[in-house]
């Protein structure tokens, strides 16, 4: 008989379905419930860097924006530092560097408000340019969509950076680039998802 | 401090595939390129931390979280409860699982839901607790009650708990449902259907635990969560460069 492995099995992902909103956002479900819901600052007000917003669409194949989505964001500090116990260094107080967000019942709109991450150690190494990991789920996709927002004004580090040089063709490491734009002083990046067809993100398998 | 393990690779063939042509909103919900296949960093491995100050003591206790005073929602009352491991085996501590759930009826507290079945006035249908140091965690609610849904003309789901799980690192995050020990809706749910071995269907699926009833109060349901476990980095560490 051959050797048994003892290993247990991931429990397997379902889609979160169209009323996720309760669960994780019930405020915008249209009911209050907890004494404050989560994710609703990733900086926190001690954090150093220049501040931001994120914002954009998740589209589906056929182009239309996608009103139902739950969008999560962990992402490092200024310094480049996670905030977690196994990531060297410190964060500022308050700095969690998580955040949860849904897409707007009418527009199909999200954004959230941060700082710029700084660049973080990556594997062997190798230096990764700033970036904001983002993880998607809502009605119809079955498992969560991992993807990564970086930065319009980081060029350089960008071209240097191990993960988007993964991605063989070239056109395609065009849709993990959030383009930066400024108005009335605040400092806005656009991301838009494009979930399938024509410049499909980049979707990882981490 | 542990050194930074990576997380074994996800095993993609016991979860569902993006493209199910049976449930319909995948249809175009879905990528048509490949995922492109990452070695984890310190984006992937780490992630973020809860704390007990960030909840409150009765958010896992869906009987009274948004019951009037001296109320109760109607429907079966429930313990639901289990462990969250990783494929190692081991406990994931002070992790948060939160859930979402339709009442007895099978209607949600949501503005989007205009099923027939009415709202319980004593009902959220959402709860949220952290792991203890054993990697346990429980809840109390009201069974779920089956639903339609546009997708077929007479498609129903199965009663279920959403679950939402975060681990120690982003890449474990994971979102799941919770079916429930004999329900004949399971076997014709576009939804559940589409985890392609039969076997992960039916680790999706609690199992009535007598052990665990309330004797003349509440029944008992356990589900363990198993989220992904990690490598021992016996002759490399290649992470942090050396």
């Amino acid at each position: 008989m051959p050797q048994d492995l003892n290993y247990l099995r991931e429990t397997p992902s379902q889609t979160a379905g169209p009323y996720v909103h309760i669960g994780l956002a019930p405020g915008a479900a249209g009911f209050d419930i907890y004494r404050e819901e989560l994710g609703h600052d990733i900086a926190g007000p001690n954090a150093k860097g220049e501040r931001i917003r994120v914002e954009g669409l998740v589209m589906d194949g056929t182009g239309s924006p996608i009103k139902d989505v739950l969008l999560e964001a962990w992402q490092a500090n200024s310094d480049g530092i996670y905030a977690h116990p196994e990531h060297p260094g410190e964060v500022e107080d308050g700095f969690r560097g998580w955040g949860r967000v849904i897409t707007d019942f009418d527009t199909g709109e999200w954004g959230f408000d941060t700082i710029k991450p700084g660049p973080v150690m990556g594997r062997n190494g190798r230096i990764m340019a700033p970036h904001i990991n983002l993880w998607l789920v809502a009605r119809g996709i079955n498992i969560g969509l991992n993807t990564r927002i970086y930065f319009s004004d980081e060029d350089a580090a960008n071209a240097a950076d191990p993960v988007i040089n993964l991605v063989e063709w070239e056109r395609r490491r065009e849709t993990l680039i959030a383009r930066r734009s400024e108005a009335d002083g605040k400092i806005v990046y656009r991301f838009d998802v494009q979930i399938q067809g024509e410049n499909e993100t980049v979707f990882f398998d981490i | 401090m542990r050194k930074p393990a990576e997380f074994y690779q996800r095993d993609r063939g016991r979860h569902p595939p993006a493209y199910v042509d049976t449930y319909k909103t995948s249809v175009t919900r879905s990528p048509q390129y490949s995922l492109i296949s990452l070695q984890n960093s310190a984006s992937e491995i780490t992630g973020p931390v809860f704390g007990h100050n960030d909840i409150d003591p009765t958010d896992n206790d869906l009987i009274v979280n948004y019951a009037k005073p001296g109320e109760m929602p109607i429907g079966e009352r429930i313990i639901l409860h289990g462990r969250v491991l990783d494929e190692n085996a081991r406990p994931v501590r002070n992790t948060l699982v939160e859930i979402w759930q339709a009442n007895a009826g099978g209607r949600y507290r949501h503005k989007k839901d205009t099923y027939l079945a009415p709202i319980d006035p004593n009902f959220g249908g959402c709860g949220r607790t952290m792991t203890d140091e054993d990697g346990y965690y429980y809840f109390r609610t009201v069974k779920p009650g089956a639903y339609p849904w546009r997708n077929y003309v007479n498609s129903w789901r199965p009663a279920h708990i959403h679950v939402s799980v975060f681990g120690t690192g982003f890449a474990q995050r994971l979102i799941s449902q919770i079916y429930f020990e004999g329900d004949p809706l399971i076997p014709m749910c576009p939804i559940v259907q589409a985890i392609p071995d039969p076997d992960a269907i039916e680790q999706v699926t609690a199992k009535l635990d007598m052990n665990s009833t309330i004797p003349l109060d509440t029944i008992a349901y356990k589900f363990d969560i198993v989220l992904r476990g990690r490598r021992s980095t016996l002759f490399e560490n290649r992470l942090e460069g050396n």
